[in-house]
């Protein structure tokens, strides 16, 4: 690794000083990625912001007709919670399923979507059940944040607080994860409610997308049966060592008939 | 040069680090707990399993600044009085390791397991294990050297 | 039997250790001064180094020295050898271009080594090792092993035109080829063995420390075989007396083979360290490993089996091409020769067999023995072979075996292909497997995943390997540059604990249990009071290290022998103390006793009497303290049956293992929860290797397209089943102990019964490994279209 300063700010706002402060600060959430990637020297920041001491980006609570969860909230934290259990238990189960038991003890929500990797599983869970992001600026409708691979629609500096889930009637998550990596090569969010019927997909492309076919044929219920022969063209699916486009096209018919099975 | 100042296993511990220092170098170059070790560089292979604040973290992708006023324990820390404790036991009876080197952080992430979830099935163990690599065992004795250690804890 | 005897599930001693974070391995020594270097890697496949400007790395922060190839070759620092000779079909030797530590002309790889830094940390090396400025002619470059000896394949050594290294034959063209014009069916298959990265989950490491005062060195180092480690750099590469260098390979963690190679690190940070006047550390980060540590496997075969119209084998032909890497790696020409063709008769009476092999060289690390080592592969050819021979000839696979097993009536049973086999049943380790699996049940086990959209196959792999290598005549005759024998040193200290010193080398197998079981019970002592010591150069004496299933064959064989002459030794001084004749003294169970008397001396007594001797026999020197060497009379031959059962759903490719039986035939077992957990260790490698792991090199650039975890993907704990795991016994008829080794055993066999069970279950003859998901659906997608 380079060598960098260290900063761990205990309140957002000294955290977007100490970001603006700095030559080139990046933000440290869980450090999931960010730690390896500066291991590997793929990144030489001269500053890290670190949130880890801002107890107001930590925890969930229940808003009005939404879950919401502090952008600092590590993805075992959100397994086992009991309201997110109660109220959207797929996303209980998606967080369950990312990485392994100790990503989960340290990587967050916030951290994970800032960084919006293509085999991400959180952008589905997010666009699926059209998820708000709050920042310490605005807030962005989850379709509008993801706005491309690695890419987002936060400006310099600004930093995720918390995401807003409204509360889904029924949703359900199906992941194909990279017998590698572990990251999904395939996961789908099934999910109706106040959002609509929503179909997101991970893994299979260059940024999370949504499934119109599969939202219109899910229309009328939640099924595996309803979306059987829904099927995604292969073109422009992302396309790897472990799995090509025809084959993750195979896997989003597949993971969809189970999110929707989960769901129904 | 910023210092960091945390409890490892139950002993206060100040050192002088740099903002890179990762709390695995820490651990083993100042503190001498050499008993956590580094396997990877891509956070997988979980030879480096520690506990901070009670929940098991790969101390090869923390910052020893992270860990700044938490409590760690290591392998060195977690039996009290110079024995075993009830995991490390059921690992040598049951035959859980072979040349040692996963063995540290998979006894440690095995002890958050049973924390967490005191009688998983054996389905529910191997999941668990997907953070912890072991080349050596074929991962059968170590599923059943948990089992037996769960049985044993639960009394 | 005792609790802590031969034969018992001892736990082990070395477990507090490892348990309590109180291992030592390479990296966690350090010594005062010590220095860090980092490696500056070629980033291409193939390049000319036509300079290297090391100024501004010399002038960089905490940076002590730079050096190249120039500075190892003005120093007159020798090529790392290959320690084996391969004759090829003209009778002429293996084509041994030098392997230089840090490259000279060329580099040949991706993670070639071109410099190093030497610095007082790591990272102030890896620093500077950006500012080393190595100016590349970048060249074409060639990484498969199809492709290497095309005519138009770029060139990686001018010693080796068209990238041969050998062409060479083992067996009668033309009598096979009578064979098969006799044959009522030839069965054909195409095979990719799939390169491997042994991965070892400690990665290697070095730390060389020169002292002035003796001008002598001392290399701590993840060896699998220290000894053989200092030979080498001694011998050949430093042009060193052998008392100047010690080398000490304290607890290392998994070799699988892959440490047993003298590599490139080592030898810079021993040479850099007089170099720098201070210890030189190098620990390799796991990209490191992926690009420099040897690989395994990686051969192209077509086969082919002849049969009459019962089934019965005729012949048999197999044309592999192997890839040896960039460089020869110590021990690589051998793996795909004497320890691969010599096993193509495989548990059967094949009465000819022809095989031909060509080693070729190409843009990439080198290739040498990983588990198994040439056995696997060759396993992999002949079980493949018959299973697809029992489904194109409608006979049962099990039956198929059957017809063809040598006979227990038929040993000492001669090979076509130079082995003479000792001893097997072969047909013991299929019946008791057949049962395990409940081989009549599986039609209604298919059935019923049928009915829940899965599809179930079932995979036979009968195989055999030849362990313990070897006797030293035999392997000299075939080219081997070493003898392959064991020492050890039985040292009865005077309170009456017996210090041991061995030549094998563990790393995981767990050679301080058992070799103190079988020390305790053939000298009658405590186990407690064995203590095993190995893995330094500066107090063991010379020996051959661990691979290749050897260190109980031959290392305990050792032991064995240097107990019998401690016993010998300690009858005389019991008769001289007893008063009576050495021919009336028997020994049982620790105790010397004057036959038809009460009259009894313990060895413990003994051997205080030797170090204290008062009363002491006149032509008996004082001590007991005994050293054996022992060259074995031949191979030892592990043999049995895996049987593996899978479900694949077909929706996604996915396969799950459901089940496995593995009957095992070692011979004598000494600590069988030891031998169970080899088995275990081998299964998830082989199943690795059928299912998961694949090393890939990009066909153009040459880059390492699998250089992480993230890309290669290693066996996890949920990929994984329980194995059930069973055993036979004959007893190996030449060695001491009876016993034939088991650490590889897993790794051959699985590969096969995996792959058999995935045709099986999809309907088809073959496919390649591994069976990845994706091939898998496609498989399964086109037997479903054909049905259609």
């Amino acid at each position: 690794m380079y060598d960098f300063n260290h900063h761990r700010p205990g309140s957002i706002d000294a955290a977007a000083s100490a970001l603006s402060g700095a030559d080139d600060g990046k933000i440290l959430a869980g450090g999931m990625t960010l730690i390896p990637t500066l291991k590997q020297r793929l990144a030489s920041p001269s500053d890290l912001v670190d949130l880890g001491a801002i107890g107001e980006l930590k925890g969930i609570c229940e808003e009005g007709g939404a879950v919401v969860v502090g952008a600092m909230t590590t993805h075992a934290a959100v397994a086992k919670d009991a309201t997110v259990k109660a109220k959207i238990p797929a996303l209980a189960h998606l967080a369950e399923g990312i990485g392994d038991a100790q990503v989960r003890n340290c990587g967050t929500i916030g951290g994970s979507i800032a960084n919006n990797d293509p085999a991400a599983d959180y952008p589905a869970a997010l666009v699926g059940l059209g998820a708000t992001v709050r920042t310490n600026k605005r807030e962005i409708a989850a379709d509008d944040f993801f706005t491309g691979m690695f890419e987002t629609a936060l400006d310099d500096g600004e930093i995720i607080t918390a995401v807003a889930f409204p509360v889904p009637e029924k949703a359900g998550y199906a992941k194909f994860a990279n017998p590698a990596s572990r990251y999904a090569i395939v996961g789908v969010m099934v999910a109706t409610g106040p959002a609509g019927t929503r179909v997101a997909v991970t893994g299979a492309g260059p940024c999370v997308f949504r499934l119109s076919d599969a939202e219109s044929a899910l229309g009328s219920g939640i099924s595996a049966d309803a979306v059987a022969n829904v099927s995604v063209a292969a073109d422009g699916l992302n396309s790897d060592l472990h799995a090509s486009s025809e084959y993750r096209a195979n896997l989003v018919n597949v993971m969809l008939r189970r999110a929707a099975a989960a769901a129904g | 040069m910023p210092t960091v100042s945390m409890t490892v296993n139950g002993r206060a511990v100040t050192g002088e680090v740099e903002g890179r220092t990762l709390l695995v170098q820490f651990l083993r170059e100042q503190l001498s707990l050499t008993g956590t070790h580094v396997g990877c560089d891509t956070s997988q292979c979980g030879a480096c399993v520690v506990h901070v604040d009670g929940e098991s973290i790969k101390s090869c992708t923390m910052l020893a600044q992270q860990a700044d006023g938490t409590e760690v324990t290591t392998i060195e820390g977690l039996a009290s009085n110079g024995g075993l404790h009830p995991m490390q036991e059921a690992f040598r009876e049951h035959h859980g390791l072979q040349c040692g080197f996963c063995t540290p952080g998979m006894v440690m992430s095995a002890v958050d397991l049973l924390n967490k979830n005191p009688n998983p099935d054996e389905g529910e163990i191997r999941e668990w294990l997907e953070g912890n690599i072991c080349r050596c065992t074929g991962y059968h004795n170590i599923v059943k050297a948990i089992q037996s250690a769960a049985e044993n804890m639960r009394g | 039997m005792s609790e802590t005897g031969i034969g018992a599930s001892v736990q082990r001693k070395e477990d507090f250790r490892f348990l309590t974070g109180q291992g030592r391995y390479t990296d966690d020594i350090n010594r005062p001064g010590q220095l860090h270097a980092y490696f500056v890697r070629s980033p291409h496949a193939h390049a000319t180094i036509n300079g290297i400007n090391k100024s501004a790395a010399e002038a960089a922060e905490g940076v002590v020295a730079v050096f190249t190839g120039a500075d190892m070759a003005a120093d007159n620092v020798g090529s790392l050898p290959c320690g084996w000779v391969v004759n090829d079909r003209h009778g002429e030797p293996h084509k041994a271009p030098p392997h230089f530590p840090l490259a000279r002309d060329k580099a040949r790889y991706v993670g070639d080594h071109v410099a190093v830094v030497i610095a007082e940390t790591y990272d102030a090396a890896r620093n500077a090792g950006e500012l080393v400025e190595v100016d590349y002619g970048e060249l074409p470059a060639v990484s498969g092993t199809g492709t290497a000896l095309d005519s138009g394949a770029a060139l990686l050594h001018e010693e080796a035109p068209g990238n041969l290294c050998y062409d060479w034959v083992l067996g009668d063209e033309a009598e096979a080829d009578a064979a098969f014009a006799k044959a009522h069916h030839v069965t054909k298959v195409d095979l990719v063995n799939n390169r491997l990265i042994p991965n070892a989950m400690e990665p290697r490491a070095a730390l060389g420390d020169y002292d002035g005062g003796t001008d002598s060195f001392t290399l701590y180092s993840t060896s699998q075989n220290p000894h053989l480690l200092k030979l080498i750099l001694c011998a050949f590469v430093f042009g060193l007396n052998e008392n100047k260098l010690r080398v000490i390979a304290p607890d290392v963690g998994g070799g699988f083979g892959s440490k047993i190679f003298c590599y490139a690190e080592e030898t810079v940070c021993m040479w850099a360290s007089k170099k720098v006047k201070a210890p030189v550390k190098w620990t390799a980060d796991r990209s490191e490993s992926f690009t420099s540590d040897a690989h395994g496997r990686d051969h192209i075969t077509h086969a082919q089996l002849a049969m009459d119209e019962n089934g019965k084998f005729l012949g048999m032909k197999v044309d592999t091409t192997a890839n040896m890497g960039a460089y020869l790696s110590s021990f690589s020409t051998s793996v795909p020769t004497y320890l691969y063709a010599t096993l193509l008769a495989g548990q059967y009476t094949t009465p000819v067999i022809f095989a031909n092999v060509k080693a070729v060289f190409s843009n990439t690390a080198p290739v040498d023995a990983y588990r198994g080592a040439g056995r696997p592969e060759a396993t992999y050819v002949v079980e493949r072979l018959v299973e697809v021979a029992a489904r194109e000839m409608g006979i049962d696979p099990a039956e198929i075996r059957r017809r063809n097993f040598i006979q227990p009536d038929q040993f000492p049973y001669q090979t076509p292909v130079a082995l003479q086999y000792d001893i097997g049943d072969y047909d013991a380790s299929l019946t008791k497997a057949l049962e395990m699996i409940d081989y009549d049940g599986f039609a209604g086990r298919k059935a019923a995943s049928e009915s829940n959209g899965k599809l179930r196959g079932i995979g036979f792999s009968s195989y055999i390997e030849a362990c313990g290598i070897a006797p030293s005549a035999v392997v000299g005759s075939l080219g081997a540059g070493v003898g392959l024998w064991e020492s050890a040193q039985v040292r009865f200290n005077a309170t009456g604990s017996v210090s041991v010193f061995t030549g094998s080398h563990s790393h995981g197998q767990g050679h301080e249990t058992t070799f103190s079981q079988l020390v305790a019970d053939t000298l009658g002592i405590p186990i407690e009071n064995v203590e095993i010591v190995h893995g330094d150069t500066g107090s063991i004496p010379m020996g051959m290290g661990t691979y290749g299933s050897r260190s109980l064959a031959v290392g305990g064989s050792a032991i064995s022998r240097a107990c019998d002459k401690i016993i010998e030794k300690s009858r005389k001084i019991a008769a001289h103390l007893m008063e009576a004749s050495v021919e009336d003294v028997e020994f049982e169970n620790g105790t010397f006793r004057v036959a038809g008397t009460d009259k009894e001396k313990s060895i413990a007594e003994v051997a205080f009497t030797a170090y204290v001797p008062h009363n002491y026999p006149e032509d008996v020197e004082p001590g007991l303290d005994e050293t054996a060497f022992y060259d074995p009379l031949n191979f030892t031959y592990p043999a049995g049956v895996h049987i593996c059962e899978v479900e694949i759903d077909p929706s996604t490719g996915v396969t799950e293992i459901v089940d496995w039986v593995a009957v095992d035939d070692f011979g004598k077992v000494i600590n069988p929860m030891v031998v169970e957990g080899q088995v275990h260790g081998g299964i998830a490698q082989g199943v690795g290797q059928a299912l998961l792991e694949n090393c890939v090199y990009d066909a153009d650039s040459g880059q390492l397209l699998t250089g992480s975890y993230m890309d290669y993907c290693m066996p996890r704990a949920d990929d994984l089943p329980s194995f059930r795991v069973g055993l036979t016994e004959t007893a190996c008829t030449h060695n001491p102990l009876g016993v034939k080794g088991c650490g590889e055993a897993g790794a051959i066999a699985a590969p096969a019964a995996t792959i058999n069970a995935i045709t099986n279950a999809l309907g088809i003859l073959s496919m390649d490994m591994p069976a990845s998901p994706e091939k898998v659906w496609r498989l399964a997608n086109e037997q479903k279209m054909a049905a259609e």
